[in-house]
């Protein structure tokens, strides 16, 4: 096995080390920048549907400043939302680089979008099951938990998929603010010495990574629809 | 027990509607209550003004005493609970079982939650469903979704129920077994109803009272019984109409079909039953006193509160002294009577 390995692989096997601190990285940027935007972007995603026009509290004037900013950083490239940052990272985290100095661009750069994943879930639950908890007496905070975070688990949980599989994409950049991550390491250790194995490695442990992302959404998503 | 006064509700938009124009009208305790009209008449806005779903711009809203319109947004909600109400569509929450359904409106209300469980149970026998409970909705069938709406409607005691369109989703059958059901709560519970349907037939056998909606406004109102006898209004005329297979008799003169062509001595008649019109046996009477025959071409008589109702298309042939005593006859009996076609005396 070892020898196989070194084999397909010499110079991922040369310094092993390197290869899993890389994934390590990818791992934990993902995690914590995962968390931080799940709830931001859930508490986006549900005050737009219930400012939206004819929602539960609404208020077509913060609807309308909201919707406008989750579309205009949604328009920035993630490099430049990086450099943009710069001074609220390192106010923020009391640095600008390393793994704390990727989390706030990419929680910038992702919870936008998982925000609309959230408003168009919510948006698809039957207008008539809000109408029934408000004529049975639920007050707006519990039409928020007892309807739309429950009837829309399931497709919260797929947005939540596609978004952390983005987000993956974006910690691929995180080389620029030496974060490392398995993008630094491919073009770093790949790209630049021409050693397609270490590529290869990388492309396998993102793929690795995905694939286990899907299957616990799909499970979620799956135990959450009857 | 519900008093709507001088509603207005006006939707803005391109072009503004309005849903509802000036409508007042007072729903009895113990009674059910029904609201009929076309498409867009204003029905559903109507009802959901009365749990304030629908806030109207101008008119006040009092149910058992209490003015809705003047609630705060907490005190509402807990008057909302004291009113049920039942869709078209269910609305059930699917991600959740028949049970935890009916338990959605008792949670955070104060009760345990074995004392929540059990009501619920409790509720779902009633509405002969017990053995669904642990089903979700997308498991059932439409009748069984509705009664487990309105389980969940009952779940707090309400005294009043609101039913938009609660039949209309429903085959025939099934819409009479949940139109049962409401007569059964309406009694046992003494639970005031109010009804939304387009179908006549739904009125005719669950509703004490009705108001015939056009336009946002309610146009004729009064007992079942009085609308379906003595229709004022041309709409009203229609619904009722459309409740019997009498106008037939209009299509198939035109057509000429062959029963409706008149042999001499005979004489196409309408008889319509109206309240105090005798419930014994006239027919065979007058056949056997006067001297004619009767053959029954149409009919469509039914029992509303114990009283007939409904009216036939005969065709009487005989003496022509006999036909007219007859005709007096039925006047006499309070029978109306209405000659649509007469041949030569024979
Ligand atoms: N939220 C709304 N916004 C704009 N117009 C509305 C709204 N709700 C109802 N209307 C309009 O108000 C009028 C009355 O509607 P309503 O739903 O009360 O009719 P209805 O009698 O219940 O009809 P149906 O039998 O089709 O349910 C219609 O012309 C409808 O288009
Ligand atoms: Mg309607």
């Amino acid at each position: 096995m070892q020898t196989l390995l070194e084999q397909i692989f010499p110079n991922v096997m040369a310094s092993p080390d390197k290869f899993w601190e890389s994934v390590w990285a990818t791992v934990v940027m993902t995690a914590w920048a995962g968390a931080l935007m799940f709830v931001i972007g859930l508490c986006l995603g549900l005050l737009m549907v219930v400012l939206k026009p004819g929602g539960i509290l609404a208020c077509p004037l913060a609807y309308q400043v909201l919707d406008k900013a989750v579309n205009l950083i949604r328009s920035i490239p993630f490099v430049i939302l990086i450099a943009l940052l710069m001074y609220v990272t390192k106010a923020i985290m009391g640095t600008r680089i390393g793994i704390r100095g990727v989390i706030v661009p990419l929680v910038v750069g992702s919870a936008p979008f998982f925000s609309r994943q959230v408003e168009a879930a919510l948006s698809d639950i039957p207008a008539g099951l809000i109408e029934a908890a408000k004529a049975m007496g639920s007050s707006p905070l519990g039409i928020i938990f007892r309807v739309y975070l429950k009837e829309g688990a399931a497709a919260i949980a797929r947005g939540t998929t596609i978004t952390l599989i983005s987000l993956i994409g974006l910690t691929a950049m995180a080389g620029y603010v030496g974060a490392g991550g398995l993008g630094d390491y491919s073009i770093t250790y790949g790209y630049n010495y021409n050693r397609m194995d270490i590529v290869w490695a990388s492309v396998i442990a993102i793929v690795a990574l995905v694939c286990l992302i899907q299957m616990i959404g799909t499970l979620v998503a799956k135990k959450n629809t009857h | 027990m519900i008093e709507l006064e001088h509603l207005s509700k006006t939707f803005a938009g391109k072009d503004s509607v309005h849903a509802l124009r000036d409508v007042s009208l007072t729903v009895q305790k113990g009674e059910i209550y029904g609201v009929i009209g076309y498409s867009g008449a204003g029905k559903s806005t109507l009802i959901r003004c009365i749990n304030l779903l629908e806030r109207p711009d101008t008119g006040t809203v009092r149910v058992d005493g209490v003015e809705l319109t003047s609630l705060s947004a907490s005190a509402l909600n807990r008057e909302r609970r004291k009113i049920g109400m039942i869709f078209q569509q269910f609305n059930l929450f699917a991600t959740r079982t028949v049970l935890d359904n009916v338990a959605y409106p008792l949670r955070f209300s104060g009760m345990s939650r074995k004392a929540i469980r059990e009501k619920a149970e409790a509720l779902l026998k009633y509405v002969e469903l017990s053995d669904k409970r642990d089903a979700y909705p997308s498991q059932l069938s439409g009748g069984q979704k509705q009664r487990v709406a309105i389980a969940r409607a009952l779940a707090c005691d309400p005294k009043v129920l609101l039913c938009d369109e609660a039949t209309s989703a429903l085959d025939p059958q099934t819409t009479a077994s949940i139109l049962q059901l409401i007569r059964r709560l309406n009694r046992e519970m003494g639970i005031t109803v109010v009804m939304i349907t387009h179908q006549m037939q739904v009125v005719k056998e669950a509703c004490h009272r009705v108001a015939v909606m056009e336009n946002g406004r309610v146009v004729e109102e009064g007992d079942v019984f009085s609308i379906f006898a003595h229709p004022r209004q041309e709409i009203t005329r229609t619904f009722v109409d459309s409740t019997t297979n009498l106008n037939k008799v209009e299509d198939l003169l035109e057509e000429g079909a062959e029963i409706t062509r008149l042999k001499p001595g005979e004489m196409l008649v309408r008889l319509s039953y109206q309240r105090g019109s005798a419930a014994e046996a006239i027919v065979s009477t007058v056949s056997r006193n006067f001297g004619v025959d009767v053959n029954i071409l149409l009919g469509s008589l039914e029992l509303i509160e114990g009283a007939l109702l409904g009216g036939l298309v005969v065709v009487f042939s005989g003496q022509r002294q006999g036909i007219e005593s007859a005709l007096n006859y039925f006047r006499e009996k309070n029978v109306g009577v209405e000659v649509i076609a007469d041949a030569d005396p024979a």
